[in-house]
């Protein structure tokens, strides 16, 4: 292993890290941008342009606010709650192909900070692991309030996980493969995925507004009923920590609907580009593909957040467990059938 | 001609409901939540109804109670002769006040012998209901006149608005003569 591969690798690391905060820090400021101009106002305008540095203010007031620490024996636990809940996030944009390659100094960099072969297990089994953040952390809090969100994330994430794990099968049967590199190579030009297998892709969409606990799935932090739901204890930067591990698993969830269903980073004529305008800006062109559809999925997450009320417990339940997850093993009995009968 | 009082729409939005068994393309719930995007999406591009105070100030109806004026005038004087009805009808005890009597060569700013030398308005405990502009009985006082809200301060203390905030500004007094001796 020679010195440059190591410095490419951490350039890519650094720098799928820092956008990876970027995205999740002007992600809080897109939520308020588009609440507010969906409903008739003008939102954060203040601080900056477009109250474009409102994220900043936001941070820093959190650093500012005093650490509460609820009189609670898991002392530590309260500390490790947010810390797995962010750096799960964070981890999952490991295996994230953010595009294919590009060619500095004679090196071909190769767009992915690592790309493992069982990369969508990877992202599945790190996902899972984020529910320990919100379970620990509301357990630790010592209030009835955080265990009930906490209890409440825990179970919806569980059944969801069932659902969306077997919504994976059908792609996984049609692509052959579990590397997202792969999965995106295959689906150069407007072959994308989503067209085979469209009601796949309503189950993970679905599937993933549960995994994020986003409205209409938000019944772990439903102020209505449980104030914060399990956060309700925490304040300053840890609270932050909570708040910023959502929008990044929001980021996350994005990346992965775009990757696997919408054809990741290739657009319409990227062989194309590549023989005229060399591999550099047609790969260029594909990262901005990328994130244009991811940017799409978060304002459609947004979107709907604005639009849809929440779920009841029970019917979350239902919705998860009695039509979600026949309607996800339907599919993939309707994706065997087409591949028998087609290939 | 007459309709039955149940058949009769005011907003032209009456739809009767029912109960009958929803359809399987109604269960699905699908189509209405595309037709609730599409509503969302319609406000997403509406004009927004914000107003960006204080940069821009929602004009004012002619009977809105803002803050407190004291009156000057047609020669620019003073109305204001320190009786104390308008602290006695406050019923937030809102405003205080010491009287002061006028010494000569001061008849071109007050226009009573006896004048206010302190008047202090508590914008805190006030709450803007115009007793004091109705029992005053010098014209001195009105909530009517600034088309002003008081601003928000820091400190409690800066709720206190004496003289230097409350009697009305000169120009504006003479602007008012003005405008009356024009028509």
């Amino acid at each position: 292993m020679d010195s440059a591969f190591i410095i490419e690798k951490s350039v890519v690391i650094v720098t799928v890290f820092a956008i990876t905060m970027i995205m999740a820090m002007y992600s809080t400021w897109a939520e308020r941008k588009v609440a507010a101009f969906l409903q008739d106002r003008v939102g954060p305008n203040r601080a900056g342009w477009g109250g474009l540095l409102q994220p900043l203010a936001d941070g820093m007031k959190l650093f500012a606010k005093e650490e509460f620490e609820p009189n609670t024996p898991n002392k530590f636990l309260f500390f490790v709650g947010p810390a797995i809940a962010m750096s799960t996030a964070l981890m999952t944009s490991a295996v994230i192909p953010w595009g294919d390659q590009l060619e500095v100094f004679g090196r071909t960099v190769q767009l992915q900070a690592t790309d493992i072969d069982v990369s969508l297990l990877y992202i599945f089994g790190v996902v899972s692991v984020g529910v320990y953040g919100i379970m620990i952390g509301g357990w630790a809090s010592n209030n009835k309030f955080s265990l009930m969100g906490a209890v409440r994330a825990a179970s919806q994430m569980v059944s969801y996980e069932i659902a969306m794990g077997l919504s994976m099968i059908a792609l996984l049967m049609m692509t052959g493969t579990l590397s997202l590199k792969e999965i995106s190579m295959q689906q150069s030009g407007m072959d994308w995925n989503v067209f085979y297998q469209p009601l796949g892709f309503l189950i993970f969409l679905i599937c993933a507004f549960a995994e994020t606990n986003r409205t209409p799935f938000d019944l772990a932090e439903c102020e209505s009923e449980l104030i914060g739901g399990y956060h309700t204890e925490y304040s300053s930067m840890k609270m932050g920590f909570y708040l910023f591990a959502e929008y990044a698993n929001m980021f996350i969830s994005s990346t992965v609907i775009a990757v696997l269903y919408f054809g990741g980073y290739n657009y319409p004529g990227m062989s194309w580009a590549v023989e005229n305008w060399g591999v550099n800006a047609a790969n260029i062109i594909g990262i901005g593909a990328l994130f244009i559809k991811l940017c799409f999925f978060i304002f459609f997450f947004m979107w709907v957040r604005w639009t849809i009320p929440r779920f009841r417990y029970d019917q979350l339940m239902h919705l998860g467990w009695k039509i979600l997850i026949p309607l996800s093993i339907v599919n993939i009995i309707i994706t065997g059938i087409c591949i028998l009968a087609f290939k | 001609m007459s309709t039955a009082i149940q058949n009769i729409s005011l907003s032209g939005k009456k739809k009767q409901v029912s109960n009958k068994e929803m359809t399987f393309l109604e269960r699905l719930y699908l189509v209405a939540i595309i037709k609730g995007l599409f509503i969302t999406i319609k406000h997403f591009f509406r004009k927004k109804a914000t107003i960006h105070y204080p940069e821009q100030v929602r004009t004012f109806s002619p009977v809105y109670r803002g803050r407190h004026m004291l009156k000057r005038d047609e020669q620019g004087r003073e109305n204001c002769t320190a009786c104390g009805l308008c602290a006695l009808s406050c019923p937030a005890e809102a405003i205080t006040m010491k009287a002061a009597e006028r010494k000569k060569g001061e008849e071109h700013l007050y226009r009573e012998e006896k004048y206010a030398e302190i008047y202090e308005i508590n914008m805190l405990r006030c709450i803007f209901c115009g007793l004091c502009e109705e029992a005053c009985p010098k014209d001195a006082i009105y909530l009517t006149l600034s088309k002003e809200l008081v601003p928000a301060q820091y400190d409690r203390e800066d709720f206190i608005f004496g003289k230097d905030k409350l009697v009305m500004p000169l120009e504006m007094a003479i602007k008012n003569t003005q405008l009356k001796n024009a028509n």
